[in-house]
């Protein structure tokens, strides 16, 4: 079984490049008015976590944090 | 233990090929990932050669990015004038809280979703240039014909300047792209620029449209805000964009191999684009960035006050990041490319950026069959010196 992908965002520090919409755009997508990050998917399945992890790495300002938990 | 660090006298310019960062640049990353930079004023500051350490300063808010720090790496021709502190408006040269409330108020003018509603606008300016060389006939500029109006045109409809102004405005702008201006040239287009978005933000005000200016009239920006930060968004989306599309062309012609595939199967385009920014990596001057209080890095200490120099072309081209970084590969994966930089700094327009270069390359390559450059390749002139690298000009054919 595939790890747990859990994704926890911080819109304070999130400066609406869309970064992670672009990289990983069934994960994530951005607010109309001011571009910050919004979670389309919170613990996205096992076919996305490549896209994911390169979203939270692609990421400018440090806005994504992913928590990686085994599944029992 | 700190091993030895290297040191050396003002920013490697030099390119033995056109496409490739300074050979010092890469043998300073063999070295080590932080070099001490004497700047020709005098100033010690540091230079950042290596991808993972690039990404640590950038996203460092002991790091600021105020003018008050810059120093410039290299003795040049044509001196820019420095204002310090920041302008007003001015907002890529202020940090947090100032600068986060400008990258608010705009990012909802660049999201994605955004620039994808402009993309039959570009269409049609891409294509109006087309129509015209195909009119005037081989030879073409690409530079000049093709890669300096589409982001030009895209300026114009972002921030909404009327058609009646356009032509006396982009001869304006034309002169601040443009390497043969003299400084007194530069002056006056600044100048005009200047005082033409003041009068377009009083008219905005007085009769609001749908643009990124009358969007932010709403704000609580001030006039003078308004016009620093209208300002920095014209030049900022101008020469950036048309160095990357007349040189991302020059690249693709000069890697046959890399354009056939892209031929064969035009779904490569985004990554080919990202590709080619890592490769090509436009900003090879700074960003700059001033230590705010002291900090270490890779077991130097770097003193309050003192400058860093992050080389991204450098950054890009790091082995430990990117495998045989020397190549262009349009397959490869570029996750983490700092072309557009890093940190909360990241270029603002990069969806614009992206949107405009991934219809350029396709409506030129669609159109254009047989395209070609008419000089071998060390007789394109190169912008060495210019804050933003590029060809000069690129002449083209093509099979009429």
């Amino acid at each position: 079984m595939p790890d747990q992908l859990k994704i926890e965002t911080d819109v304070d520090v999130c400066m609406g490049t869309g970064v992670c919409a672009l990289t990983a755009p069934a994960v994530f997508t951005q607010r109309e008015d001011d571009g910050t990050v919004i979670v389309r998917v919170a613990t996205p399945g096992a076919e996305l976590h490549e896209v994911t992890q390169a979203a939270a790495y692609n990421c400018p300002s440090g806005a994504i944090r992913l928590n990686v938990s085994e599944t029992p | 233990m700190v091993e030895m660090i290297p040191e050396i006298h003002g920013l490697p310019m030099t390119r033995s090929c056109p496409f490739d960062p300074p050979d010092e640049l890469s043998e300073l990353r063999e070295q080590a990932p932080l070099s001490r930079l004497i700047f020709p004023d005098g100033h010690r500051g540091w230079l950042v050669t290596n991808h993972a350490l690039a990404r640590t300063v950038l996203a460092d808010p002991r790091f600021s990015n105020r003018n008050e720090f810059r120093h410039w790496p290299v003795e040049r021709a044509r001196t820019q004038t420095r204002h310090v502190p920041t302008l007003p408006g001015m907002f890529s040269r202020l940090d947090p809280p100032e600068y986060t409330r400008y990258r608010r108020l705009l990012a909802g003018q660049f999201t994605v979703r955004r620039m994808a509603t402009l993309e039959p606008r570009i269409t049609e300016i891409a294509d109006a240039c087309v129509d015209e060389m195909l009119r005037v006939g081989p030879p073409a500029d690409l530079q000049r014909d093709f890669a300096v109006p589409i982001p030009s045109q895209m300026i114009c409809e972002l921030i909404g300047v009327p058609l009646e102004d356009r032509e006396a405005f982009l001869e304006r702008t034309n002169v601040l792209v443009d390497m043969k201006s003299t400084s007194t040239g530069s002056g006056h287009a600044w100048a005009y620029i200047h005082d033409y978005v003041r009068k377009l933000v009083a008219a905005k005000r007085a009769d609001p449209g749908e643009d990124l200016l009358s969007g932010l009239t709403e704000s609580d920006l001030t006039d003078e805000e308004l016009t620093g930060a209208g300002v920095t968004l014209i030049v900022a989306g101008l020469e950036s964009t048309a160095n990357m599309i007349a040189l991302g062309i020059h690249a693709l012609l000069q890697n046959p191999d890399q354009l056939a595939l892209l031929l064969d199967d035009m779904t490569l385009l985004e990554n080919a684009i990202e590709e080619l920014v890592r490769y090509q990596t436009i900003i090879h001057i700074g960003p700059f960035r001033g230590a705010l209080e002291d900090v270490e890095l890779e077991g130097v200490q770097v003193k309050r006050g003192e400058v860093v120099l992050v080389s991204l072309p450098a950054a890009n081209r790091d082995p430990l990041r990117f495998d045989d970084p020397d190549r262009l590969d349009l397959r490869r994966t570029t996750t983490g490319h700092v072309g557009f930089g890093h940190g909360i700094h990241q270029c603002i327009g990069q969806q614009l950026a992206r949107a405009e270069l991934r219809i350029g390359y396709s409506v030129l390559l669609r159109r254009l069959p047989g395209l070609r450059v008419t000089l071998p390749p060390e007789e394109i002139a190169m912008r060495h010196d210019m804050g933003v690298y590029g060809v000069k000009s690129l002449p083209v054919e093509w099979d009429a």
